[in-house]
């Protein structure tokens, strides 16, 4: 994953004289510590979510898993788990924008939608330089998470394919959909299909689908 | 959650990053800080007393080495040396040829000069290393051509500590020469992990050039040298006064030249036993991590002959390793890791890639290198909290591990 560089944001990444202070900023530390809303061992069976988005991969440093508890009638976030494999800012900014989406009765995904790394980091207080491109993930997942929702409810208009290439215009399905699917062991226009709960393609989509599967599977596993 | 400990213990296990200044090398350097501060060129009592000085290290490390003391070029780190090797070798030596053979684990400051030089017209043959990191003799000699000048080969690798086969290769390259009458390649090993554990005697090595410096075994920081062959020549990289028979400008660095050669003596002097102590306790706790931890694998050749004694490099899988050093810092216990997160360039470590690692693997990757201060004591509290630490990141980790 690339670095993204923001000078607008000052940089934590600074030791104390004595040495005793910390390379990340206090909030950091507190949520690096203490994560807030991971999905304990306990958990997995009995939580109730209605959407999940997983985003990222181990060989790019950095895969988070997000599972959401949605009330379709106020379209509140109103519970949600994490599990992050990645640096200790990477959790960290997991954990917070955890609480972000389930605070104050919850979020709602129009305004969830509206999180960007910058929010995540300025509440963060803060990430050092190299380390800025692990709020980007969060943002990523809460997005890939709130889009499997839509998917589910067949509200395929209101997907968000920004950043990405739109491959099936009826089923917002993006390049990004694509590879993510890949991925995960996806090698035929029906595994991609099973995993995006989406039925039949477009025909005039298909070809391109197919393509991308044998473009992204290429590129990962030969 | 996490065990809280009653009392917090400061445990070092980075002795590969660098180690601290033995209280022995430290009292041998004093005295040329303040009182001898004299420049050993000065031709007064006073530089004569700090000429006297770098003449005796000089002569004491060439004793250790088994060389002559011309043979001993003092320089400013490991990494100069590295450079100076390389790049002097190159200077004097191009017309002859433009190719070197090097592995793909080497540090940083072999790779960079050679990265350079192939920008540069040269070309380098990286021999590559099996899955424990060890090289084949048979594959470097392979390597060699008829324009290669140069081989560079560490003596045992910082993060996971394979030790190569040096004294092999050197054979081999001598009957190479012989066999085709020529003078080339020339033979340079980086042993700056090797000063603490291993034979450094050139002879039985059959290096030309070798690196060494003060920070990897109790010495001062901001000094090395190069061991240099007699008959091999070499271009200074440094240009200036006299210094090192015009070999390297600059002022003697006095006091730590003297820690070097205290620090070299004590380090060989004391090589079997430490050797032996940190062998065992490395082999302790590797049993116990895999008593103690599911998932776990042992990176770098098996603990035993080929492996340095104090390195100890393990994956925990499914879990990244800036995450558990921070953890373990809390409990005061300091280690390093192969995971991009730490790294500048956000590359995991090419070392643990070169051995054809996957990604995932080298971003779980702990490094602990014992030391002088270590013991078993230190283990077990290490072993009190390490297992709560990979277990709470394991239960964080959307891949799934086996549970505890």
């Amino acid at each position: 994953m690339k670095t993204q560089k923001n000078k607008k944001i000052k940089s934590a990444d600074v030791r104390g004289q004595k040495g005793e202070s910390w390379l990340y900023s206090d909030v950091v530390k507190e949520h690096f510590f203490n994560p807030r809303n991971f999905m304990h061992y306990d958990e997995e069976k009995k939580f109730k979510f209605n959407a999940t988005g997983r985003v990222g991969s181990p060989a790019c440093g950095d895969e988070m898993v997000l599972w959401l508890k949605i009330d379709p009638k106020t379209e509140k976030i109103k519970d949600c788990r994490w599990r992050t494999f990645g640096c200790g800012s990477a959790i960290a900014s997991t954990s917070v924008m955890s609480e972000m989406v389930k605070e104050k009765g919850g979020m709602k995904l129009d305004d969830a939608l509206k999180i960007t790394p910058n929010d995540i980091m300025k509440r963060l207080g803060g990430l050092p330089d190299r380390k800025i491109h692990c709020s980007v993930l969060g943002d990523k997942a809460l997005q890939a998470a709130i889009n499997d929702y839509f998917r589910q409810t067949k509200q395929h208009k209101r997907i968000i394919t920004a950043g990405a290439k739109v491959i099936d215009k009826d089923l917002n399905i993006t390049d990004h959909d694509i590879e993510e699917a890949v991925l995960e062991g996806a090698h035929t226009i029906e595994d991609v299909q099973k995993r995006l709960k989406v039925g039949v393609a477009k025909p005039e989509a298909k070809e391109a689908i197919e393509e991308l599967i044998r473009f992204y599977w290429e590129k990962y596993f030969s | 959650m996490l065990p809280k400990p009653k009392k917090i213990k400061k445990i070092y296990l980075d002795h590969a990053a660098t180690t601290p200044v033995d209280e022995r090398v430290f009292s041998a350097m004093k005295p040329y800080f303040m009182k001898e501060f004299g420049n050993p060129s000065a031709l007064y009592n006073l530089g004569r007393t700090a000429q006297t000085a770098v003449t005796e290290a000089r002569k004491k490390i060439a004793g250790l080495l088994h060389a002559l003391p011309e043979n001993i070029i003092f320089t400013g780190s490991g990494s100069e040396s590295d450079n100076l090797a390389i790049l002097g070798v190159v200077k004097a030596h191009q017309h002859k040829g433009k190719h070197i053979v090097s592995l793909g684990i080497e540090h940083h400051a072999v790779l960079r000069p050679l990265e350079d030089l192939a920008k540069n017209g040269f070309a380098v043959t990286y021999v590559p290393v099996g899955k424990d990191g060890l090289v084949d003799v048979e594959a470097v000699v392979k390597a060699i051509r008829p324009e290669t000048i140069l081989v560079t080969i560490m003596y045992a690798n910082n993060e996971m500590g394979a030790i190569q086969p040096i004294a092999e290769i050197g054979r081999e390259i001598l009957k190479y020469r012989k066999a085709h009458n020529t003078i080339y390649p020339f033979w340079h090993s980086d042993a700056c992990q090797a000063s603490e554990y291993l034979d450094l005697d050139v002879e039985k090595l059959h290096v030309d050039l070798m690196t060494l410096n003060g920070s990897k075994m109790y010495g001062p920081k901001g000094v090395g040298m190069l061991y240099l062959r007699r008959g091999v020549s070499i271009k200074p990289l440094i240009l200036g006064g006299g210094q090192e028979k015009s070999r390297r400008a600059g002022t003697e660095n006095v006091p730590a030249i003297v820690g070097l050669a205290k620090a070299l003596e004590l380090a060989q002097k004391d090589k079997a036993k430490e050797s032996a102590r940190l062998r065992e306790l490395t082999a302790y706790f590797w049993k116990k991590i895999q008593e103690k931890i599911p998932d776990v694998r042992l990176n770098g050749p098996a603990i035993g002959e080929s492996r340095l004694p104090n390195n100890l490099n393990v994956t925990f899988m499914n879990i990244e390793g800036e995450a558990m050093l921070l953890y373990l810092d809390e409990y005061g216990i300091m280690c390093s890791t192969g995971s991009a997160c730490t790294s500048e360039s956000l590359e995991p470590s090419h070392v643990l890639r070169a051995m054809g690692m996957p990604f995932e693997m080298a971003h779980g990757s702990l490094r602990f290198t014992f030391g002088h201060s270590n013991t078993r004591a230190d283990i077990d509290y290490i072993l009190k909290y390490l297992p709560a630490v990979v277990a709470q990141l394991r239960e964080m980790s959307p891949m799934q591990s086996q549970k505890h």
